[in-house]
């Protein structure tokens, strides 16, 4: 009601008199056009022209890409590799964040940072420290061969590099929301007789679902969609080592483009669908997400 | 007689269960997944030396990628600083419509595959693209030039400045501001000295990830950037082109010194941090 009061006698007032904390209508107005559409070219654009591009030739084109068997194939490979690397990197999110929130020990913070650190290398980096480990030419290659086991240009070196750059996902935003959740209600049921596998099931899970649920969307966005370190380490096969963003990279360097766009679109569509719970997880679930600023 | 009580523990007792295998189990996949290939890479890389690492970087053509990456990296980090202060501020502190969708939306670039963004920079900025039309008309070429890739770079880099800054502008005391207009300020010199320095920790982290990323940023670029030897090759790139040509040495070389200049910038994100838990007592 105050509130409505102060509004109204203050439209009354000479402009100067406006609030001070506000900014003038102009200033105001400027600001948003310029955010505005700085977003609108920099972030919908690049969004927009995916989805014209792929039904440029009409929508039986765009259909025409999924009869393709490397279409279909590099589909098939995407949801192998995530299939794989998601539920590696939760596993070992649920470890790390179990051993470093719920106990105190030396050297936590070093351990976090090392966590983190995929995050800091460039992709191209990551396939290349393995193509250094498995390759040919590299550390264990000749053992690998040797044992009939390809790893660089087969599937092995892309799930190995995808888990890589998907390393801290799971970890990062469980560690500091188990963190703040402490220790006591763990107690209270191992002190009540539970098991420790009880206690986890039952009173940690339903804790930490909605971050968990987050960290494990991000981490498959990731996965579905890395490009360079899988490109480094795939060896660019058709039909067997192509996953989608680097089939995308083929029909793209092949000038078929409403091919490349319609792949293009299954991946703006997936990061659309992500896009789209991660808002509702953060806005509907704020307070079971852990408050750190969400960077990624 | 053993004094247990006396004995050194590595962890502080606690009665919950787990600690040996989870601690295990995540030493040992790090281990296996991050560490131990990154350490290979730096063994690889200290077989050459500091001489063999600068010839590599003395190369003409490594040196003119590494002076791209480096020199685009900084424009467009800067640019995002500008950009995404704005963004920031407007999305925390206006009320407009469609604030939650353009909110959300300064998420994509993290969203986005990267070679899904490359191949849609490079449709919307080529000659016969969206915006290359026009900008052809005014005579200024995008795409396959060095602004290509800053075009590239700027969209990676946005979210890490708006998302860091924002939540220090949702905190900003608006007693602040008050006590600053009562005291007769302009609302220019309150924007200035009262709200801008305890944003400025924020805004150099968001600049330094913003940074970091440009730096070892390649799928959104490469389809860009035309690939110019000398003029827009970055460094990246020079990596996967001298793994193509066998060429492990320089590939670890170019490697390494991209991976020293990210962690600088990690060690400078972290410096910033504690600076201004010391000053402000927020990141």
């Amino acid at each position: 009601m105050s509130d409505i009061l102060i509004a109204s006698t203050q439209k009354k007032q000479s402009p100067r008199l406006r609030g001070a904390t506000e900014d003038t209508a102009f200033a105001r107005a400027l600001l948003i056009l310029i955010a505005i559409l700085f977003l609108l070219l920099f972030l919908f654009a690049p969004l927009a022209v995916v989805f014209v591009e792929a039904s440029a030739k009409g929508f039986s084109a765009f259909l025409d890409t999924f009869h393709e068997a490397d279409a279909l194939a590099a589909i098939r490979l995407t949801l192998i590799v995530a299939a794989i690397s998601v539920p590696a990197n939760l596993i070992f999110g649920l470890s790390a964040a179990w051993a470093i929130a719920k106990f105190s020990f030396p050297g936590k913070s070093l351990l976090i940072t090392l966590i983190d650190l995929p995050f800091s290398v460039s992709p191209v980096v990551s396939g290349l420290v393995y193509v250094l480990v498995f390759g040919a030419q590299g550390l264990f290659g000749k053992w690998f061969s040797a044992h009939g086991t390809q790893i660089i240009f087969a599937v092995p070196g892309i799930v190995l590099a995808t888990i890589f750059v998907t390393f801290p996902f799971v970890a990062r935003e469980l560690i500091p929301l188990m963190q703040e959740q402490g220790t006591v209600e763990e107690e209270a049921a191992l002190t009540l007789g539970a098991s420790g596998l009880r206690t986890f099931w039952t009173v940690t899970i339903p804790n930490i679902k909605w971050g968990l649920l987050y960290g494990v969307l991000l981490c498959n966005a990731r996965a579905m969609g890395e490009f360079g370190a899988v490109s480094v380490v795939s060896g660019h096969i058709r039909g067997l080592t192509n996953t989608i963003p680097l089939q995308v990279e083929i029909l793209y360097n092949e000038y078929n483009s409403v091919a490349a766009f319609a792949m293009a679109v299954l991946l703006a569509s997936l990061a659309l669908v992500t896009l789209g719970l991660k808002t509702f997880l953060e806005w509907k679930y704020a307070d079971a997400l852990s408050g750190r600023s969400r960077r990624h | 007689m053993v004094h247990r009580h006396k004995a050194w523990r590595f962890r502080v007792p606690s009665v919950i269960p787990g600690f040996g295998i989870t601690f295990g189990y995540t030493l040992f996949y790090l281990s296996l997944i991050v560490l131990f290939p990154l350490a290979t890479l730096l063994w690889r890389s200290s077989e050459l030396g500091f001489s063999g690492l600068y010839a590599v970087a003395s190369e003409p053509r490594v040196a003119a990628a590494l002076r791209t990456t480096f020199s685009l990296s900084l424009a467009a980090a800067f640019i995002d600083l500008i950009f995404g202060l704005i963004v920031a501020w407007v999305l925390t502190r206006y009320e407009f419509p469609g604030r939650r969708l353009f909110d959300a939306f300064v998420d994509l670039p993290f969203a986005l595959p990267t070679a899904v963004a490359g191949i849609s920079l490079a449709a919307l900025y080529a000659p016969n693209g969206w915006f290359g039309v026009y900008l052809a008309e005014i005579g200024v070429k995008i795409a396959f030039t060095r602004l290509g890739i800053l075009v590239a770079l700027i969209f990676i880099g946005l979210p890490f400045v708006v998302r860091t800054v924002q939540p220090i502008i949702a905190e900003l005391e608006i007693e602040l501001e008050e006590a600053s207009a009562t005291l007769g300020a302009w609302r220019l010199q309150t924007l200035l000295f009262v709200l801008l320095p305890p944003l400025v920790p924020a805004l150099l982290t968001g600049f330094a990830l913003a940074f970091a990323r440009a730096i070892g940023e390649y799928g959104s670029v490469i389809f860009i950037a035309g690939n110019i030897a000398y003029i827009s090759e970055i460094a990246p790139l020079l990596i996967v082109v001298k793994l193509e040509q066998y060429d492990f040495a320089g590939a670890t070389a170019i490697a390494s010194i991209m991976l020293a200049i990210s962690f600088v910038a990690l060690l400078v994100i972290n410096l910033i941090q504690a600076w201004s838990r010391k000053r402000f007592g927020h990141v």
